[in-house]
């Protein structure tokens, strides 16, 4: 869109923040008190609801349980009143499956699958608000870990763009629409090493290791939120115990 | 039908040559198979051949109205299909991962990385505009579909020729084929895919992954990029855990191969145009040769076999000599006859159990000695005549 401009010349993207500042992120863990876990993250305007149940038996054909590991199942679903517009088709669109087929693959590699042989753990996750990849994934890894299922690490996501040669973190609607690169990742941030990457747009290939960078550096800052969140439930829950 | 499962012998094979760095048909880690382009009579038709995986491109074309928030841009349609005969596993209601990821990683490809001009389709802004459909059909799969499919559309939209329309004041003038020549599409590069991928959490990689490969590989890391050396999509799949330096590494690998695939390109372009120009024959039916047999000979493939005597010949020194052969067969009776000595019966448990109740009785054949019969003649008379005729 012309005339909009993304970075200003003192450096104000168009929402106020800086070029590597994330929005501000508010998370909520047990939200639910059917599910085995569940968590509520809302990065700016964007919310995410996300449920887990497991590990249980598999539903559905036996044949397709794994005899070392559990079973991922993920799936994702887009509000209707999520976008600008009416979504007329929530689920069962091709972007929902691939979000769907993503989220299912950064869990596999993340949650040890091998404690749980002949099971199955369903992700289910509920955005609000046309978003990104990134709230969905921290929503997952907050009810995972709400769940008591055991992970490698925590598993952080943050977007990423590149305007006027600055590499931006956490992009918001505004941003992803103008039509730039933008780059989500996938991060467990122990070990730095990346369980998804994902890019779209085009991007000279001199920039990738900045934008990269950003990426990780913004969700390793998610990282140390997220770990406030997990340690002031856990705080929360132990005093209604009455340790 | 469902797909034959890998045997563990071949997929410890496998790995096993990978973490030599070599490959089953001789390619070296980032070499891609042989592309072959071919066109079709048509504009917009193409088969791309990678190695022995093949993919069907077709383009067309339709006068639409416009999406109401993008009245002056043209609509992208992409569509890519794994066909039954592709392999045994496509089943029309079974391939929905796959496919969805493959569609979804061609649409955010090609679309999402603004190739075409969508503004050069508009005809009537709000009223009528082009819509382009590119429709890829996988033929035969023999690994790497996407970087197959990829160079399928990009060349089938290069090559594809779109009906003349003229504006004038409010009249619009579709002119065919025979009235005026049809325009190319505007476009402004060529994204490729490169797939790499990932063995051995990651020690491993190789570039252009065929069927096997594909069956043993940890993940895939996708990375399309044009000539210009700018990224259009990255996409890691398969559960692998990346490092950034990989990623780096892999990207410059990819801005390599692209550029030696586009110039494969365009020089397959620029080859078709001549010939149409030219009036020579073209299509699919002159670009499948004639495979005629024209020599009695083969060209010997050089091997290296000097290590192998020597190899032979530790093997035999070391190895122990081989045991005695019994060659006398003992004859029992006419129609028994023993050669050798049985293994011991390995059923050890269940005969010490079995033993235990039977007190030793159970395997011998009781022999009815003395039991008086009606018939009053002694059994056991008969049974010693018939053994002695048994005998002879």
């Amino acid at each position: 869109m012309a005339g909009l401009e993304l970075l200003s010349d003192q450096g104000y993207r168009v929402d106020g923040r800086r070029a590597g500042e994330l929005r501000k992120i508010q998370a909520r863990m047990g939200v639910f008190a059917q599910a085995d876990g569940s968590a509520y993250i809302e990065q700016g305007n964007t919310k995410a609801l996300a449920v887990v149940y497991g590990p249980h038996e598999i539903r559905g054909s036996r044949a397709r349980a794994l005899p070392d590991r559990a079973l991922v199942n993920c799936q994702y679903s887009s509000a209707t009143f999520s976008t600008g517009e009416r979504k007329r088709r929530p689920h069962g669109d091709r972007k929902s499956c691939e979000m769907g087929l993503q989220l299912r693959q950064t869990f596999e590699a993340a949650i040890l699958t091998q404690l749980h042989p002949r099971s199955q753990i369903d992700i289910y996750v509920l955005q609000a608000d046309g978003g990104t990849y990134a709230a969905c994934v921290n929503a997952a890894t907050l009810a995972v870990l709400d769940a008591g299922i055991p992970m490698r690490d925590f598993v952080c996501a943050c977007s990423a763009g590149f305007v006027d040669g600055t590499a931006l973190a956490d992009l918001s609607h505004v941003e992803e629409a103008a039509g730039g690169p933008q780059l989500a990742l996938a991060l467990l941030p122990a070990s730095g090493q990346i369980a998804l990457l994902e890019m779209d747009a085009r991007l000279h290939e001199d920039h990738l290791e900045r934008v990269l960078e950003a990426a990780a550096q913004a969700a390793r800052d998610v990282h140390t939120l997220l770990d406030r969140v997990v340690r002031q439930h856990v705080r929360e829950a132990s005093i209604l115990l009455g340790d | 039908m469902k797909e034959t499962p890998l045997s563990n012998c071949e997929r410890r094979f496998l790995l096993r040559a990978i973490e030599e760095k070599k490959r089953l048909d001789g390619r070296q880690t980032y070499d891609y198979r042989n592309i072959r382009i071919s066109f079709g009579t048509d504009y917009g038709c193409c088969i791309v051949e990678l190695g022995k995986t093949r993919v069907l491109g077709q383009v067309s074309c339709e006068l639409v109205s416009p999406k109401l928030n993008r009245a002056t841009e043209g609509i992208l349609f992409f569509n890519l299909e794994l066909s039954q005969m592709a392999a045994p596993a496509f089943e029309p209601g079974r391939q929905s991962d796959l496919l969805v990821k493959l569609n979804r990683l061609m649409e955010r490809c090609l679309r999402n990385s603004k190739c075409i001009d969508t503004e050069s389709l508009c005809v009537v802004a709000g009223e009528k505009v082009w819509q382009i459909r590119v429709d890829l059909h996988l033929l035969n799969h023999d690994g790497n579909i996407i970087d197959a499919a990829s160079i399928a559309a990009i060349v089938a939209l290069c090559h594809f020729r779109r009906p003349d329309v003229s504006v004038q004041g409010d009249e619009v003038t579709l002119y065919t084929p025979e009235e005026r020549d049809p325009v190319p599409l505007s476009i402004h590069h060529m994204p490729i895919c490169v797939s790499f991928a990932f063995f051995q959490q990651g020690t491993y990689l190789l570039v252009d992954p065929n069927e096997r490969e594909e069956r043993v590989m940890d993940g895939l890391l996708v990375i399309a990029m044009n000539k210009h050396r700018e990224i259009c999509t990255i996409q890691s799949s398969g559960g692998i855990m990346l490092l950034k330096d990989q990623v780096l590494r892999c990207s410059k690998i990819a801005g390599v191969k692209v550029a030696e695939i586009t110039e494969l390109i365009l020089k397959a372009l620029e080859n078709d145009q001549k010939v149409r120009k030219e009036g020579g024959k073209f299509g699919f039916a002159e670009s499948i040769a004639n495979q005629r047999i024209t020599a009695f000979k083969m060209e010997k493939a050089p091997i290296d076999t000097s290590d192998v005597e020597e190899k032979a010949e530790e093997i035999i020194a070391e190895a122990e000599p081989p045991s005695e052969v019994v060659s006398t067969p003992v004859l029992w009776t006419p129609g028994t006859a023993q050669i050798g000595e049985g293994v011991e019966n390995s059923w050890g448990d269940l005969e010490d159990s079995e033993k235990e109740d039977d007190e030793g009785g159970g395997d011998q054949a009781i022999i009815l000695d003395g039991i008086k019969m009606d018939t009053g003649v002694e059994v056991s008379d008969i049974g010693s005549q018939v053994y002695s005729s048994n005998s002879e």
